[in-house]
């Protein structure tokens, strides 16, 4: 993927979403009591991967990755409208947003959850396996010496943009899990259970966040795109039990996250 | 003929004997600089193969993990006789080359054949980092699954041989990169064998 300018270290996250929605900021609490985990799901950001320069994966018999995730991208969208669901594509041509940007589509639309597209160079064709996001641990810091000033933190309220997803990994994990179900269903030889990894896409996004990768480019360009209508069905399905879910959570006693 | 015609005839006549003159030296050139890069990449790996025998090598059994050839898309442990030395850096180093060049076949490749490690370091409190030619990001096969076992067979196979390492940073040509091959996020360091743990790993 095209290297991704920074963003601002931090970014008032929790601020932009509220003002987005035409509400106040919310108010300031400990990290990772800032974010606003979602209680219900109004859109989903599909992010079909690479484009512009970036042709991800190429096939020897001529599938390009970033042609094919769109096509994905567009069938996915007809399968969700008709569930009901807001869709709304990163890309719909050959352009290459950075990766920040992508994020940036998630974190601007409150209640959100994000879905990027791959397909693999490797794998069982005909598969696909849905990830969720590992964020690696940082160093092991020394310890300050005396008098020694103590390491910056972030103000109160503010989330760090590198490490967004934080918050959200265990709704993200169980978006994962649902998601895999209908994979497994419907692609015969796909994992039972999603996989967790460090996808660097998805550290970014303040916002329950999967990646899908589609076992590969071996495959012809036409039978790749025949994966596109079932992999619609299985993410509508995934995303009705997952708005569920939510629900679920927002009536238990004491739902307050 | 017309005078002009005897002049551009003569003038290109000039210009294919200069041709001519300069071709051989400029194919030399050409050759010259492609033996240059061959024999560039040639001592770099000679360098590095020569530090990998050492006074304390002794011959062991090491379990390395390359790819299954029976369950795809995981990693399988092989233990293969190794000379390793006792010391834990040069230890790692001789493990990490037989990762790259030792794999049974070339299905069970977890890391593109050309890449070279270039430096590697052990850090107190068991910080591993270690530096790969550009080889490793250009030649990776691209997506989540090559890129992931890529890094896991490296921590798993460090885990198994080298108990001084506890994690592992990777490196780029010295440089610190995003991302393995566009996917996989590098800016952070791999626990041994990594594993979902809500409480420690965040995710």
């Amino acid at each position: 993927m095209t290297k991704a300018l920074r963003p601002p270290f931090l970014l008032l996250l929790t601020a932009v979403a509220a003002s987005l929605a035409g509400q106040a900021p919310a108010p300031t609490s400990p990290r990772p009591g800032a974010a606003q985990l979602p209680r219900k799901l109004s859109a989903l950001v599909i992010d079909p991967a690479h484009g512009g320069a970036d042709s991800g994966a190429r096939g020897s018999g001529g599938t390009i990755e970033s042609e094919v995730v769109v096509d994905f991208g567009r069938a996915i969208r007809v399968a969700l409208e008709a569930g009901g669901f807001h869709a709304v594509l990163t890309r719909e041509g050959n352009q290459g947003p950075s990766l920040d940007d992508r994020s940036a589509a998630a974190n601007g639309l409150p209640d959100s959850i994000f879905i990027a597209l791959h397909v693999s160079s490797t794998g069982t064709p005909g598969t696909a396996r849905a990830y969720f996001c590992t964020i690696l641990p940082a160093p092991p810091r020394a310890p300050a010496a005396a008098g020694a000033r103590p390491a910056p933190q972030a103000p109160v309220g503010l989330l760090e943009w590198d490490r967004a997803q934080e918050p959200y990994v265990a709704l993200s994990r169980r978006l994962a899990e649902l998601v895999q179900i209908q994979l497994a269903q419907r692609f015969q030889g796909s994992p039972e259970t999603p996989s967790a990894a460090p996808v660097r896409q998805l550290r970014t996004v303040a916002a329950p966040a999967i990646a899908i990768e589609v076992s590969s480019v071996a495959l012809d360009s036409a039978a790749l795109s025949q994966m596109g209508q079932p992999l619609g069905e299985a993410l509508a399905r995934a995303a009705a039990a997952f708005q569920q879910s939510l629900a679920e959570d927002a009536a238990a006693p004491g739902a307050a996250r | 003929m017309a005078r002009r015609w005897k002049i551009a005839i003569a003038v290109l006549v000039v210009f294919l004997i200069a041709g001519l003159l300069t071709f051989p030296g400029l194919l030399r050139n050409v050759l010259r600089l492609q033996r240059a890069s061959a024999t560039e990449e040639q001592a770099r790996r000679e360098i590095a193969q020569l530090a990998l025998t050492t006074p304390t090598d002794t011959p062991v059994t090491a379990r390395l993990f390359w790819a299954s050839d029976t369950q795809p898309s995981t990693l399988q442990p092989s233990d293969v006789q190794l000379s390793l030395s006792t010391e834990p850096v040069q230890r790692a180093r001789q493990l990490i080359a037989a990762l790259i060049e030792r794999a049974p076949s070339p299905e069970r490749r977890t890391l593109p054949p050309d890449t070279v490690l270039l430096q590697f370091y052990l850090l107190p409190g068991g910080t591993a980092v270690a530096d790969f030619s550009d080889a490793l990001t250009a030649a990776m096969p691209s997506g989540i699954l090559s890129e992931q076992m890529a890094v896991e067979s490296i921590v798993r196979t460090l885990q198994a041989n080298v108990s001084a390492a506890r994690r592992l940073k990777i490196l780029i040509r010295g440089q610190e990169a995003e991302t393995l091959a566009g996917h996989l996020d590098l800016t952070g360091f791999f626990p041994p064998r990594p594993r979902l743990n809500l409480s420690r790993t965040v995710c």
